[in-house]
């Protein structure tokens, strides 16, 4: 084991069946150190925290722990927990009718009886030195979401740990709250704790860590110090792209023909629901077809949630051709023209145990309305239309849409939005999960809809796609719209370096050193 | 919006508002509720309701459906819920019953039978809802309706039991010293409860106990607050939910033999709707449905505010049997109102 | 792929599972007793033409159970839970009519009014008492069996006091033909009501979205939200509806007897009407659900029960033995035990093909 290193993790492999989730993962976390973990969707992240806290079992690699002997053995949380890793969820994981003192003792606590008096001590002693605005007796739905927070943070610590991993603290958090926090991470740093922060939010690992490690694809990228790595080549090693300007192939941009005076199909202002992103402007023409894009987390699906009024709006307008529409739940948009395909397609977009017709043709149903059903008749035949439409692979249209591949769910998913022919089309992350073969298939099908007038919205974790169909980016970070792109601008490092943002001399020494990539 | 009342009893009654749990919380509205009901029955129904006594019978009528509310309580609080109590009560008043008259049977027997079926409820019922993860409503909704047949297979007619040691268990009476008065002759009579009553405060003060420093009281909120947070933390959940479940048929088989001591027969119709009254006066007592708040104190005061309703009711004239249905129902709509109105105040005096 | 094909196998699998409780009890009473299945044509004391038989006592008070399996099968379907209260609203239905039909004098001549405009002002109060259930569950979030257990509570009271807690008999002939028969059809009218409310329900799901909309709130709330559909009202609908099957049931009810009993109406029938809704393979925590299926177990319940009284077990004994048979089924359907049996299918089927490669 290296020298002051608390936990490392040595040629990790986890697979589950059909994905390699971890191939050779390294990892190493010292003392007094905050070292971020980062990746897109489908990374890793989430199953090497899950292997260290013992929610799952690693098949091959080894695991060593400070103050262990030899390999440490963790086959359930309880033993991580027993080892000295403590882990904060994002949710909060404390039972929010129980004082603040019985959730950082209870279940823990040796003994049958509770000496409330001595619990309700300690528990003030620690809070105090923590620093945390919290008093033992009370209740913990009393406090707000952050002291909560710290409030699972300082269970965590009191357990004498070693390794204390944070997974997303801070999603639900405003800026002073978040302050809080990492003057609490900082303090645990001075007293030797090693902390895995786990987050998307990549101003604030600039602020607070030491280290990162970047994983893709389940593979360890590469483990570099702070210092070393600046915004635009984290943002590259995340995303798998190369920061090169000449490497760049101009490929044919996709440009708008904009007929100048045209009153945009939708335009929103100072749009804001209680999603928590920050309140902005948007707008979309005729056969336009324009992307948000940011890292995953940076907003990008609440603000089309937004526009659609799947979330609640709190403030904002919307015009539609210029005039002024209401929309505050997802049939007023429908009704406006407007379709979404949910970027969570288990949760949001499947009806798990209806049939592939039924679900293909449910939009288009509220649509037509309640006195007004399909016919069987019918419903098989526009069924038939799109599964050859958009070749999807169901073993009759009356499968229930639940035993389809994911891949195959999402088709019946956008086959459903285009059966209602709107005006308006929002694809959110129609192509996660899909083969390529399809995946190439919906960018040529959104193409072909812009062509004839359908204005669309397209979102994609993979950025050439984005640049292949949309005229237009809108760049995300951290919750906000930071800049849009259009044009020339429209290029892999364009994006990087708007997605990146940070001090502007960062950029221009990474362009000067040509994308070398340290560690 | 709280700059107005920044000084003087308004600002302090909202802080404490916004600090106290909300189990201490529905605890104070229970109380008072009570006590501003006991006033009105003395207020308008007058003579009566000054005598302790009537206090005391109170007690005596209800001691089986304390005990009850207590292990239902308990079951609510860990986030379940137990139908079936009534049905079981039934079913170990005519156990019992059969067991004494026809089978010559002692005290100790029938007490040892009525915790047997209790605990054959309580483990039967816990499995199922625990380890097969079957909603308990239905588990128990049918636990009722088995326990309801099965009392009629023991013995169809309903009877009085003769067994004479029993008899005297029955008539004998605790005297309460210092609350008698005199009655229309003149004569001083003490206040008396029934043995019942006195079971029952022990396990209301047992329970208290357990629920509020022991480990398995603290895992009960612990899953009844947030079942998920609690694995996390550590707890058995599955254990802790059994646990309830057994501790609530217990509780039903003790609460069998205190009513049968009260009533002396065996009948299919006994106890009947005993378990909405126990629901009722836990919800009024400030245990809440979604489990994670309650106490067992409020419990107490639910089913003293259930019963003296049903006093005033009938010392109004009015006919006991419907309306008091009404009134527990209307009981039930009003707390569980003020339940979710209370606790989503608190939440947005928080939020902002 | 042409799926036209498939629609010519209408057949749903689901049907099997009532289809096959009612071979195994027709099995059972004619291993035990044939003459279960005696029908005979007599006369009633009105001099009508009956039919009587076990057979038609199932075909008679199974109607009731089968109108409102309809409205509880909907309620499962979008909300996951089932309404406890059926039987005390019965009573309040029950009892609106008589009030109605009475006015104020309980032993009446003649009806104070037409026995349509009694039906109809009991539907409004059943769908009025259906609405607040609704508005438990649906806008205030409290579970189904929890919401309704006030009106269990209260419901048969609120009767009594209807009434005046008084007991009001109707002597005209012509309404106790709803819940008996009508002169000259030897089959009981209930049946008939039965069937013109299936017919009712039948049309009603092939001519409005009401079926897909029902079970996408009750398999996935979010998407259908997200589709467009509004999940609170159509659990609210559910519920209302709901309070229409009560006001029929409640007639045919009240009609039997001319009279009503508090306390006795329509006890424990909403055990039946969960058993029937789960008897016909509908899952009771909501999502897909077959309305053949469940009317068929309406019956099959009733058919249930039919043969245990005839084996002479009283009728509290009863929902010990029904009471059983919930636990069981609900048992067999937990995923626990489905995995453990699906897995002992699987070892036996292997078991099989391997003696067979052998």
């Amino acid at each position: 084991m290296k020298e002051n290193a608390v936990l490392e993790l040595h040629n990790i492999y986890k697979t589950f069946p059909g994905v390699k989730a971890l191939q050779n993962v390294d990892f190493t976390l010292c003392e007094g150190e905050i070292h971020a973990l980062m990746g897109e969707n489908g990374a890793g992240k989430s199953t090497l925290i899950k292997v260290i806290t013992g929610v799952y079992e690693k098949e091959e690699g080894t695991i060593y722990l400070k103050g262990n002997e030899g390999e440490a053995h963790i086959h359930s949380p309880q033993d991580a927990q027993n080892l000295g890793i403590s882990t904060v969820y994002q949710e909060i994981t404390l039972c929010p009718n129980l004082t603040v003192a019985e959730n950082m003792f209870i279940g823990r606590t040796k003994g049958s009886i509770t000496n409330w008096k001595k619990m309700n001590e300690d528990a003030d002693k620690i809070l105090k030195s923590l620093d945390i605005p919290a008093k033992a007796t009370q209740q913990l739905a009393t406090c707000s979401l952050a002291v909560q927070q710290m409030v699972a943070i300082a269970r965590a610590v009191d357990m004498d740990c070693k390794v204390l991993i944070l997974d997303e603290p801070t999603s639900s958090l405003d800026d002073s709250e978040v302050r809080k926090l990492f003057g609490l991470m900082n303090d645990l740093k001075s007293k030797g704790v090693g902390i895995i922060f786990v987050t998307h939010f990549l101003d604030q690992v600039y602020e607070v860590c030491d280290k990162i490690t970047v994983l893709r694809d389940g593979k360890l990228v590469g483990e570099y110090e702070i210092e070393n790595l600046p915004r635009v080549e984290l943002v590259s090693k995340m995303l798998g792209k190369e920061l090169d300007d000449l490497s760049d192939i101009k490929e044919e941009s996709v440009v708008y023909e904009d007929k100048g005076d045209e009153v945009p199909v939708f335009e929103a202002k100072g749009l804001q629901s209680d999603a928590g992103i920050k309140p902005f402007d948007f707008f979309i023409r005729k056969g336009e077809v324009n992307g948000f894009t940011g890292l995953l987390g940076s907003g990008r699906s609440e603000c089309v949630r937004a526009i659609f009024g799947a979330d609640r709006v709190i403030k904002g307008k919307v015009k539609k051709n210029g005039k002024e529409v209401k929309i505050s739940k997802p049939l007023d948009a429908m009704k406006q023209g407007i379709a979404y395909l949910p970027e969570d397609r288990k949760v949001d977009g499947i009806v798990g145990d209806l049939s592939v017709r039924e679900n293909i043709i449910l939009a288009a149903q509220v649509l037509r309305g309640f006195f007004k059903p399909f016919s069987k008749a019918e419903t098989y035949k526009l069924a038939d239309e799109y599964i050859k439409l958009l070749d999807i692979k169901t073993a009759s249209a009356d499968t229930p849409i639940k035993s389809l591949s994911g891949g195959n769910q999402q088709k019946v998913i956008v086959a459903r939005w285009l059966l209602m022919h709107p005006e308006y089309l929002i694809l959110d992350e129609p192509t996660r999960g899909i083969d390529v073969g399809t995946k190439v298939d919906i960018q040529k099908l959104v193409l072909k809809l812009a062509s004839e007038g359908m204005s669309i919205t397209f979102i994609s974790s993979e950025t050439d796609e984005m640049l292949r169909t949309c005229s237009r980016l809108v760049v995300m970070r951290d919750r906000k719209v930071v800049g849009e792109l259009s044009g020339d601008e429209l290029t892999q490092s364009g994006i990087m370096k708007t997605i990146a943002g940070g001090k502007q001399e960062e950029i221009a020494e990474s362009s000067e050193e040509g994308g070398e990539s340290v560690g | 919006m709280n700059e107005k009342n920044k000084t003087g009893f308004g600002s302090k009654f909202t802080k404490w508002f916004g600090r106290t749990s909300d189990t201490n919380l529905l605890l104070t509205i229970t109380i008072v509720v009570f006590f501003l009901m006991y006033l009105g029955a003395i207020v308008f129904q007058g003579q009566g309701f000054l005598k302790p006594q009537t206090f005391f019978n109170i007690l005596n009528a209800n001691a089986a459906l304390i005990i009850t509310s207590v292990g239902l309580s308990i079951v609510m609080i860990c986030g379940g819920i137990d139908i079936s109590v009534g049905g079981v009560v039934a079913l170990v008043s005519m156990s019992c019953a059969v067991y004494l008259d026809f089978h010559g049977g002692s005290i100790i027997g029938a007490i040892a039978i009525a915790i047997g079926i209790g605990v054959v409820f309580g483990v039967v019922q816990g499995f199922l809802v625990a380890y097969l993860d079957i909603q308990p409503f239905i588990v128990t909704l049918a636990g009722m309706f088995f326990a309801r047949g099965m009392t009629t297979i023991v013995h169809t007619a309903p009877f009085n039991v003769e067994n004479e040691a029993f008899v005297n268990l029955k008539d004998t009476r605790v005297i309460v010293p210092g609350f008698g008065s005199y009655n229309k002759l003149g004569n001083y009579v003490n206040a008396y409860v029934e043995i019942g009553v006195i079971v029952a405060i022990l396990v209301v003060i047992l329970f208290f106990i357990i629920l509020r420093w022991t480990k398995l009281g603290r895992s009960l909120y612990a899953v009844g607050g947030n079942a998920q947070s609690a694995l996390m933390l550590g707890i058995n959940v599955r254990r802790t939910r059994f646990l309830s479940h057994l501790i609530c048929g217990i509780l039903a088989g003790i609460a069998g033999f205190v009513y049968f001591m009260h009533v002396g027969s065996g009948s299919a119709s006994h106890a009947s709707g005993m378990e909405m009254n126990a629901i009722a006066s836990s919800i009024i007592g400030g245990t809440m449905l979604t489990g994670g708040v309650g106490n067992i104190i409020g419990t107490f005061f639910g089913v003293l505010s259930l019963s003296t309703i049903q006093n005033i009711v009938s010392s109004a004239g009015l006919d006991q049997a419907w309306w008091t249905g009404i009134t527990i129902a209307a009981m039930l709509c009003i707390f569980l109102v003020i339940q979710s109105v209370v606790i989503s105040k608190k939440k947005k005096l928080l939020t902002k | 792929m042409d799926s036209t094909k498939t629609k010519k196998i209408s057949f749903n699998k689901q049907l099997l599972i009532p289809i096959a409780a009612i071979i195994a009890l027709a099995i059972f009473n004619l291993i035990v007793d044939p003459s279960f299945f005696k029908i005979t044509l007599g006369t009633n004391s009105a001099g009508n033409p009956v039919l009587s038989g076990y057979l038609i006592t199932i075909l008679d008070y199974g109607s009731e159970l089968a109108i409102l399996a309809i409205g509880m099968t909907l309620v499962t379907a979008a909300s996951g839970g089932q309404d406890i209260s059926v039987g005390a609203t019965i009573a309040i239905a029950g009892s609106v009519i008589l009030r109605v039909l009475c006015g104020n004098n309980s032993r009446p001549d003649t009806l104070q009014a037409p026995i349509i405009v009694a039906f109809l002002v009991a539907c409004v109060v059943a769908m009025l008492f259906g609405a607040f259930n609704g508005i438990l569950v649906a806008y205030f979030k409290i579970q189904p069996m929890v919401a309704t257990l006030i009106l269990f509570t209260a419901g048969r009271s609120i009767a009594a006091w209807i009434n005046n807690n008084e007991l009001p008999i109707i002597s005209e002939p012509s309404f106790g033909y709803f819940g008996g028969y009508i002169p000259g059809i030897p089959i009981p009218t209930p049946f008939f009501i039965a069937m013109i409310c299936v017919i009712v329900i039948m049309l009603v799901l092939k001519f409005t979205t009401l079926g897909l909309y029902t079970q996408a709130v009750g398999i996935n709330g979010s998407s259908s939200r997200l589709n467009g559909i509004n999940p609170q009202f159509i659990k609210f609908l559910t519920f209302v509806i709901l309070g229409l099957c009560v006001a029929v049931a409640g007639l045919i009810k009240v009609s039997r007897l001319s009279t009503i009993n508090y306390s006795v109406i329509a006890k424990d029938i909403e055990m039946d009407a969960i058993l029937a809704v789960a008897l016909g393979g509908n899952a009771l925590s909501g999502g897909k659900f077959n309305m053949t299926a469940s009317i068929l177990g309406a019956y099959v319940i009733q058919f249930l029960t039919t043969t245990l009284y005839k084996m002479n077990v009283n009728s509290e004994a009863l929902s010990a033995y029904k009471a059983v048979v919930v636990i069981v089924l609900v048992v067999l359907s937990t995923p626990v035990v489905r995995k453990k049996l699906s897995q002992l299918w699987g070892k036996l089927t292997v078991k099989q093909a391997v003696k067979e490669v052998a």
